[in-house]
């Protein structure tokens, strides 16, 4: 135990910088989920895991539950639609204040002063030609016009930062202790979803070729074969890392989008309001296939979640799911969706 | 500004013999130390390399015209051989993203606007007779020539998956350490050294030159704007390019000796190098858009015949500009993961731009106002870019919202945003300058038929191109993406059209140009009339050879 305890030291010295820069929200998360994703260190503290607590394998194998069919996605929903010039329909708390920001501050805003300039320019342009104003006037100041175009921006700018910051504080707000901790690793160019609170290890999630999209209803290079599962209206704490470059994890529907960095725990908390399927891509250049990682998240009313848990061979909340740190063998990948 | 009349010290009765002295062929292009000439050969490498960085962008909406994988695959086999997998193609399109951004920002836009302009126009618009350092002028020069055949080259040797360096402009570690085994980023690295270096110097140099070879009379508050804005330019690229070395430096160590700067795994850490890279980065946008200001601010006066309003105000503002944009670089870095404290001081710094930069657009309406246009071909280019660059900063407010950017952030927004202020703005402030000083800096005039319709075609073209781009973004379509859901095609299909009709314009530029260094009409020395006040004027076109042998006197 005690070389466990050291490795887990060193571990968290070797995230030092990162812990430094990234205060001490990420701290707590290191110490309660960290199996520190840096190579070497990570296989040995699996291992050295494994064979100090044998006991601590999984339970007895939980009966056999049917895990719930896999959700169609609902065109318009969580996805961009063909011709679109607006932001994705929100389906989270936060979502719905950023896009609030978004549409009816910062849009009307911007578009109110492109066209004030525009069409200023348009009368000097007109108003002042050669033919209608032969003669120039040599006026080069006037203060009091000049203190106005400075003070009014100025306004406008604060006009926007109160909401703006309100909004940051908001998705900066701390996961409660109820919420859902998952474990989102990327890969070159597959993502890793691990459940620790449900024990439920690590299953990946590629893209799913075009045949079987099509076959599946579902939209080429947005669907991937593993779904994310996540329960409606229970805050949801994802743990974002990277195993080898950067990539970022996004969900345009749920306001999210966090780079996924080798060597760090990023948190995102969030909470979906409502049952569906929410897809996004990977949105940090990650090498040649980064076009190719799609994401995608199936949100469930809390019971069949916890079906889905089940079906996983994990336990659902409640029936004594403990931090299984150890747990995170990505050799054995259930399919976490049924039927494809 | 204050007008400038210039008193002839008999400089006309010089140009006959010494002033007009020049060199034999090999060393007068070669081995030059005239600023003159040293312009040029910047504005004729800045042509071939945004020929070919406007190529590479041809070649990206070619792919993107429709989804799905058309080219690629066929252009891969000419990068990496005919049995080119999938994964090379792809990595083929990283290739392409790569070289457009590294080759339009430092071998393209920047040469054109510090090297070729600022090298033109600075020493005569002081009234001094050359840079103060003409041999390190010289060598800035040449050194973009092995910069730009280092990345050139890259594109021929391994880089990972395929050949070339794949890592996007901005090089992150680890994706460029170890996400990227063989030559190719170790000399895309060594390029942007060498480049870099070029720039340091020429900075030098140009604040060597405007602060100590101003004519008599010529203080800093007579100074002509663009000056002005060359001078915060150079002091922006002589703080921030050593940063950058450091930074492109390490990830050379990184790669090959060893070294864990940017691996967790060594104590290092991955977002270390984004902001070393941003804290040049950010900089490095106002460098490129800072000397379009000083051009603009130029053509505006000269064609409403009006002194340009509020000069100090102006002058201060992109001074501002300059200083704030040392402060805001991890608005580029948004969804890393920084601490909530962290990203509202960023997002507050970043709106602050937009104080100086209304400023300007305000200053630049009210000089026009009360004035008495004509509208001259770089008038026009001039005001294309005070509306899109108004546009392309406005989007700028939204991204600086920290809690916004979260979904547009890496997306075709973040595209479009950029290249409404660089490719609308930037390169609409070269094509006004280029058709201001061509009579000056060729003796002819160039024809303001084709030079308009070059305008209109570009202004449609540019516009169709990249402002569905915001649409792509606020449906959330990633950055840097071969291949889309169906979804993205429609505005994709638009932007592709737009890039044709982009090209035609620049078809008509270069039909233009030729045309007009043929068998344009010959300029006088001041073809623009009483507007034109500024040093460059008073000088016959194209100037003597060497310029103010005595030095002109500034009321």
């Amino acid at each position: 135990m005690r070389k466990v305890k050291s490795l887990v030291l060193a571990g968290l010295l070797a995230f030092a910088p990162a812990l430094l820069l990234n205060g001490p929200v990420q701290a707590q998360e290191n110490a309660a989920v960290a199996a520190p994703a840096t190579g070497n260190e990570t296989a040995a503290a699996d291992s050295a895991a494994k064979a100090a607590a044998p006991a601590a394998a999984p339970a007895a194998p939980a009966e056999k539950v049917a895990a719930p069919p896999r959700m169609k996605p609902t065109p318009g929903i969580g996805m961009p639609m063909p011709g679109e010039i607006t932001l994705q329909k929100q389906f989270s708390p936060t979502g719905h204040t950023a896009r609030w920001l978004h549409d009816v501050m910062l849009l009307p805003i911007i578009t109110i002063i492109s066209i004030f300039v525009l069409a200023l320019m348009l009368y000097v342009m007109i108003r002042f030609r050669q033919s209608a104003n032969p003669t120039p006037s040599k006026t080069s100041h006037n203060t009091v016009i000049e203190v106005i175009w400075t003070v009014v921006p100025v306004v406008i700018l604060l006009v926007i930062a109160v909401p703006s910051i309100g909004l940051l504080a908001d998705q900066y707000k701390p996961a409660p202790k109820d919420a859902l901790t998952v474990k989102v690793t990327g890969y070159q160019w597959y993502w890793g979803y691990e459940y620790p609170d449900n024990a439920i290890p690590e299953f990946v999630s590629n893209l799913l070729p075009r045949d079987k999209a099509e076959a599946n209803g579902e939209p080429y290079l947005l669907a991937p074969d593993n779904r994310m599962v996540l329960p409606v209206g229970r805050p949801i704490k994802l743990i974002i890392t990277g195993a080898d470059v950067i990539h970022s994890f996004a969900v345009p529907s749920l306001w999210v989008k966090m780079d996924a960095v080798p060597g760090r725990l990023n948190e995102k908390t969030f909470t979906i309001e409502k049952p569906g399927v929410y897809y996004g891509q990977c949105s940090e250049l990650c090498g040649a296939r980064h076009g190719f990682m799609p994401i995608a998240i199936e949100a469930l009313p809390p019971a069949q979640f916890d079906q889905w848990v089940l079906s996983q061979g994990g336990k659902p909340k409640g029936a004594g799911a403990a931090t299984t740190a150890e747990a995170g063998a990505p050799a054995a990948v259930p399919a976490p969706n049924a039927k494809l | 500004m204050t007008t400038i009349t210039a008193d002839h010290h008999g400089d006309h009765a010089h140009e006959h013999h010494d002033a007009d002295h020049k060199p034999a062929f090999f060393q007068r292009w070669f081995m030059s130390t005239n600023h003159k000439d040293i312009g040029t050969l910047y504005l004729i490498f800045a042509i071939i390399a945004g020929i070919i960085g406007g190529g590479i962008s041809g070649l990206m909406r070619a792919e993107l015209a429709q989804p799905g994988i058309q080219y690629l695959q066929t252009w891969a086999q000419f990068s990496d051989g005919p049995n080119a997998t999938m994964d090379q193609a792809y990595h083929l399109w990283n290739v392409l993203i790569t070289a457009h951004g590294l080759i339009m920002v430092f071998f393209m836009v920047m040469p054109a606007m510090i090297g070729g302009f600022g090298n033109w126009f600075v020493p005569i618009m002081i009234g001094a007779p050359d840079m103060a350092f003409p041999r390190m002028n010289n060598i800035s020069f040449w050194l973009l020539i092995p910069a730009f055949t280092l990345l050139l080259g890259s594109t021929f040797v391994p880089g990972g998956t395929g050949n070339g360096a794949g890592t996007g402009w901005t090089v992150y570690a680890p994706l460029s350490t170890s996400g990227s085994a063989g030559p190719a980023v170790d000399m895309a690295i060594l390029s942007l050294h060498i480049a870099g270096a070029s720039s340091i110097l020429g900075a030098i140099n140009f604040i060597t030159t405007i602060l100590n070879m101003r004519a008599p009379g010529m203080t800093l508050h007579k100074m002509p704007l663009f000056v002005w804005s060359v001078l915060v330019t150079a002091f922006l690229l002589l703080l921030a390019l050593p940063v950058l070395a450091a930074a492109i430096t390490m990830l050379l160590t990184d790669r090959n000796f060893g070294t864990t700067f940017y691996d967790a795994a060594g104590g290092g850490d991955p977002e270390l190098y984004q902001h070393l890279f941003w804290f040049f980065g950010h900089p490095e946008v106002y460098i490129m858009i800072l000397p379009g200001f000083g051009i603009v601010s130029q053509i505006v006066s000269t064609f409403s015949r009006k002194p340009v309003f509020g000069y100090l105000g102006m002058a201060y503002a992109m001074v501002a500009i300059g200083v704030v944009g040392f402060v805001v670089w991890a608005h580029h870095m948004f969804v890393t993961g920084m601490s909530v404290n962290v990203k509202m001081y960023f997002t507050a710094a970043t709106m602050v731009i937009a104080v100086p930069t209304g400023i300007k657009i305000f200053s630049w309406i009210a000089t026009i106002w009360g004035g008495s246009i004509s509208y001259k071909t770089p008038m026009v280019w001039a005001l294309g870019f005070i509306f899109l660059f108004t546009v392309g900063g406005v989007t700028g407010v939204v991204l600086a919202n920290g809690g916004v950017d979260d979904v547009l952030h890496d997306t075709y927004y973040v595209v479009a945003h950029f290249h409404y202020v660089l490719s609308l703005g930037a390169v609409f402030g070269l094509f006004a300058g280029f058709y201001y000083w061509f009579p000056k800096m060729s003796g002819r005039m160039y024809n303001e038929f084709l030079g308009h319709l070059h305008f209109w075609v570009f202004f449609v073209g540019v516009n169709m191109l990249f402002f569905p781009m915001h649409f792509l973004g606020l449906s959330g379509m990633p950055r840097r993406y071969p291949d889309y859901p169906e979804a993205f095609a429609y505005w994709n299909k638009v932007a592709s059209h737009g890039y044709e009709i982009m090209a035609a314009g620049m078809l008509i530029f270069f039909v233009n140009l030729i045309w007009s260094l043929v068998a344009g009409k010959k300029a006088e020395g001041n073809p623009w009339g009483e507007g034109a006040t500024t040093l460059e004027w008073t000088l016959s076109s194209p100037p003597p050879f060497h310029q103010f042998e005595t030095l002109p006197v500034i009321d």
